[in-house]
């Protein structure tokens, strides 16, 4: 059994490099091709009609004029007569043409016609969902009554936090050929290469081999982009309906921002009880979400402080006419970090106690209690708490008023299944393949950076190979799995190449191959540079073969090779000025603490936890989805009214790892997901601080904390 | 379904504002909608020189070459460059000017191109992202700095923050870390790439003023 296990920390050449990306030219040049940019051969151009109401059921369905107008290759319904229409956006019927301006007038002259049914789609209050709500039932942990008649204090409060949409840069879609042979080509945007062959197969019900899938850079996707999706299965139909001719279908912005994936809502009255020195004796809750028709969305309260000893929690799952969630970047922990935090900050308001302190002190009611005090007291340190923190409310004149405020974290982020194959050919090249997809983490130069290391070579010499399913397969890249799956994947394949080619040079040295070494692009006796091969020269004595292995990780071993691992805690800090006059929120610094194992490159990885605080920023600041009451659709479907932060909104952000031997010896763990989760709990609990009083629910806009400022309901 | 597609979202668009491309769709959008003018009023109106309403041979100036392309006089730029010439560094994001994923230059000012109709390109020089991000197989000095500053993640908006980058360094040649947050406000990234994007600015401006690449 060969030794996978890394290299250690001190004598990494490459790894633990703080390496550009490899595909950073290609990209920043515009030379990179994304499906969407795809024009092939006699390309069709497909346009979806969809709904504009939200509950309705379709009763008739004329697509003749649309069939008939000019340069149209083929129409399908999607929803015939008798279907129920569940959100504005469902797909209802969809054309092909030669371009895709006759696409979309095509689309103008379907006629339809529905009956309305009644709708709901706004859920921020449990009593008027009525029906739609359905309750989880009650958990029950200790005795909570007594708790609270024995509690020195006790805090009640209201929050929210709304339904967010993916907002993929790249929408939704896929330029996908079914031909007469059956072959079909599919060029999706997608977060899962490997695994979106499998089930478009089982959707077109065809043989999986007769799919090819192939995608050099995907634009986003954040947990929205698993699936081949409504629109993927049509356009294989059209295609098929058309002989064949390649169809072209991606989503509008208005139809990406309705249907293509949200984030779903968290509400929540609770009641905190403790004793005066802030030990949490006591938690009760009332919390409700929506994750679309299907509810859904129960965030894990309370989070990270999961030992509180008396707990009463009863969550209530509401059914909206809204499109239904898709997993977002650390599914439920945003919610819940915002639902826990926030009433821990005003419990230590009430208490009129440092809710640093109060962190501090309940830190023994987490599963990693070391880490997070740890944590705590550098994020203090980074954002100058001591100096900075006042009691809540700013007494400075003026209208601005500084705050300072915590959120927490915590995530798993062990790696998933994935192969990996390394070829080595006679002339030195080094090929590593895998059916993986580099979602703008840096997955391809990661991967290099492992086969480098190993072969004693340099990242330029790894030729990397993803985003196609002749590779072999891989994970879907969620969860932050994709590291700690591919590099320990390409690990193993290559050190298990490594060893074909000592085998093959060994009598050359004089050596048997397991005294032998790749260092410096050389392969040498163990400790003796004089007795080597330059790597060129040592593969040369492949002759005419080439050395081709494969490694898998498999998760349940990957612990055991001590190549990956999962768990972690994280803390954030945000710092903020609000104009009370205006209503405006301000970044003025965002502090991430971040937990984590071996760190293939720490460029990247802090490129990954500069933009989790950054979507943290949007989701405390900006992001809504509005739906109007009356219409039953999204009245912000477009991006100037979804905001997103532009450049000059996000302070200044400080990223904080732990890199040292004894995380090291973890391995690898995934970095997308945990850094997104506690900011914005952070700086809700900042804004807070600054203006003395809690803005119940966010996004924190002007309007919402004028509101909340004046004592008006928003 | 986009909004300039559904009457009853452009009915209440209209009160929220005049939209340039939403009545420039309109326009082109026959019989199935009412647009703010009839095609036949808007012809009888037009002035001689005026293009369409049926597709139009055009000559565009793009990256110093003249490229000849078909369009309606309702297509975009970023349209035309994207689906008839196969010029994609340009990306359509938002489609409606809020963005910024779309920037060409037009006379050397950073434009978003899903904001300008291909007809009124004509006769204007046009440069896309690939018209300077490498010449001689060398990258631009702003692309070189996105790289790296690693101000990309998904990469999807870079190609119109490097355009951006490169038209505000044209003209403010020695900018400040405000400045540089101020002249690519008109950009939007979804990854979050933003601490990387001011230091590459910054670090782009000293090389090109080292002549590495102006």
């Amino acid at each position: 059994m060969p030794n996978y296990s890394w290299p250690p920390m001190a004598s990494r050449k490459v790894m633990g490099q703080r390496l550009s990306r490899t595909d950073g030219i290609e990209k920043a040049s515009g030379r990179a091709k994304y499906n969407s940019d795809l024009n092939k051969p006699g390309m069709l151009h497909a346009v979806l009609l969809t709904s504009p109401y939200a509950h309705a059921k379709v009763k008739s369905i004329d697509t003749s004029a649309a069939e008939k107008h000019t340069g149209v290759a083929a129409v399908r319904v999607i929803a015939p007569a008798g279907t129920e229409i569940q959100w504005a956006g469902w797909e209802v019927a969809v054309v092909a043409a030669n371009t895709e301006l006759a696409a979309r007038d095509a689309v103008k002259k379907i006629k339809i016609e529905y009956d309305m049914l009644p709708h709901v789609v706004v859920e921020n209050d449990l009593k008027k969902v009525k029906t739609r709500a359905k309750p989880a039932g009650e958990q029950l942990e200790g005795d909570p009554d007594q708790a609270f008649k024995e509690a020195d204090v006790t805090l009640e409060g209201n929050y929210g936090i709304p339904t967010l949409t993916h907002c993929c840069l790249e929408p939704h879609g896929q330029v996908i050929g079914w031909g007469a042979d059956g072959k079909v080509e599919f060029n999706p945007s997608t977060q899962s290469v490997t695994s979106i062959r499998g089930d478009l197969a089982r959707l077109l019900n065809i043989p999986a081999t007769d799919i090819h899938v192939h995608q050099d850079h995907i634009g986003g996707g954040f947990g929205s982009k698993f699936q081949p999706d409504r629109w993927g299965i049509e356009a294989a139909q059209l295609s098929k309906a058309a002989g064949g001719k390649p169809v072209k279908l991606f989503l509008d912005r208005a139809t990406e921002l309705m249907i293509a994936g949200c984030r779903p809502s968290g509400f929540l009255n609770v009641k905190l009880g403790a004793k005066k020195d802030g030990t949490l004796t006591a938690w009760q809750s009332e919390s409700w979400a929506s994750g679309g028709i299907g509810g859904g969305g129960s965030p894990p309260i309370p989070y990270v402080f999961t030992k509180v000893p008396n707990r009463r929690q009863n969550h209530t799952a509401v059914s909206l006419n809204t499109a239904p969630i898709r997993a977002w970047r650390a599914p439920n922990h945003q919610q819940a970090s915002y639902l826990t935090c926030a009433p821990l900050e005003d419990l230590a308001a009430k208490l009129k106690m440092d809710p640093l302190e109060l962190f501090l002190k309940n830190a023994n009611l987490t599963q990693r209690e070391d880490t997070y005090v740890r944590q705590l007291k550098k994020a203090a340190e980074l954002s100058d708490w001591k100096k900075l923190w006042h009691p809540r409310g700013d007494s400075g004149k003026g209208p601005i008023k500084r705050g300072l405020g915590i959120g927490v974290n915590t995530w798993g982020g062990a790696g998933h299944d994935s192969t990996a194959r390394t070829t080595i050919h006679p002339d030195g090249t080094v090929e590593v393949e895998l059916g993986s997809q580099d979602l703008g983490t840096g997955t391809r130069t990661i991967i290099a950076q492992v086969a480098a290391e190993t072969l004693g070579l340099r990242v330029p010499d790894i030729r990397v190979k993803i985003g196609d399913t002749n590779y072999p397969p891989s994970g879907t890249s969620g969860g932050s799995t994709t590291v700690g799956g591919v590099t320990s994947s390409t690990r193993k394949a290559t050190v298990n190449a490594l060893d074909k080619l000592l085998a093959e040079v060994a009598g050359g040295l004089g050596a048997p191959a397991d005294q032998l070494e790749a260092v410096d692009g050389k392969i040498q006796v163990k400790g003796n540079a004089a007795k080597s091969l330059t790597w060129k020269a040592a593969c040369q004595k492949l002759g005419v073969k080439t050395v081709s292995e494969t490694g898998s990780n498999v998760p349940r071993e990957a612990a055991k090779e001590g190549l990956n691992t999962g768990g972690v805690g994280g803390v954030q800090i945000a710092d903020v000025s609000v104009d009370v006059e205006t209503g405006v929120v301000k970044m003025n610094k965002l502090v991430a603490v971040q937990d984590i194992g071996l760190v293939v490159n720490p460029k990247t990885a802090e490129s990954q936890v500069f933009g989790a605080c950054i979507m943290s920023i949007c989701g405390a600041l900006m992001e809504e989805r509005i739906m109007d009451e009356l219409t039953g659709r999204m009245l912000n479907a477009d991006m100037e009214f979804y905001k997103l932060a532009g450049i000059k909104d996000i302070g200044e952000i400080v990223v904080h790892f732990e890199i040292d031997e004894l995380n090291d010896k973890r391995g690898v763990i995934g970095l997308g997901e945990p850094p997104a989760i506690g900011g914005i709990a952070a700086i809700s609990n900042a804004v807070a601080n600054a203006i003395g009083t809690r803005v119940p629910t966010v996004p924190m806009t002007p309007m919402n904390v004028l509101d909340t400022l004046s004592g008006r309901k928003s | 379904m986009s909004e300039i597609l559904d009457p009853e979202k452009r009915e209440k668009r209209k009160g929220r504002g005049f939209s340039r491309r939403g009545f420039m769709q309109g326009i082109g959008v026959t019989g199935a909608v009412a647009p703010a003018l009839l095609p036949e009023q808007a012809q009888a109106q037009t002035p001689p020189g005026v293009m369409g309403p049926g597709p139009v041979a055009i000559t565009l100036n793009i990256n110093g070459k003249p490229m000849k392309a078909t369009v309606e006089p309702r297509e975009t730029l970023l349209d035309t460059l994207r689906n008839q010439l196969d010029i994609t560094g340009a990306k359509r994001v938002c489609d409606r000017g809020t963005c910024g994923a779309c920037s060409v230059l037009v006379n050397g000012k950073v434009s978003y191109a899903c904001s300008i109709l291909a007809i009124d390109a004509q006769g204007k020089q046009i440069t896309t992202i690939e018209g300077f991000a490498m010449s001689g197989g060398k990258p631009h000095a702003v692309v070189q700095a996105f790289v790296n500053n690693d101000a990309q993640q998904c990469g999807y908006c870079t190609p119109g923050f490097v355009v951006a980058s490169k038209a505000f360094l044209d003209h403010n040649p020695n900018p400040t870390y405000e400045q540089v947050k101020d002249g690519l406000g008109g950009n939007l990234c979804r990854c979050g790439t933003y601490v990387g994007v001011r230091k590459a600015v910054l670090e782009a401006a000293k090389m090109m003023k080292g002549g590495s690449n102006a």
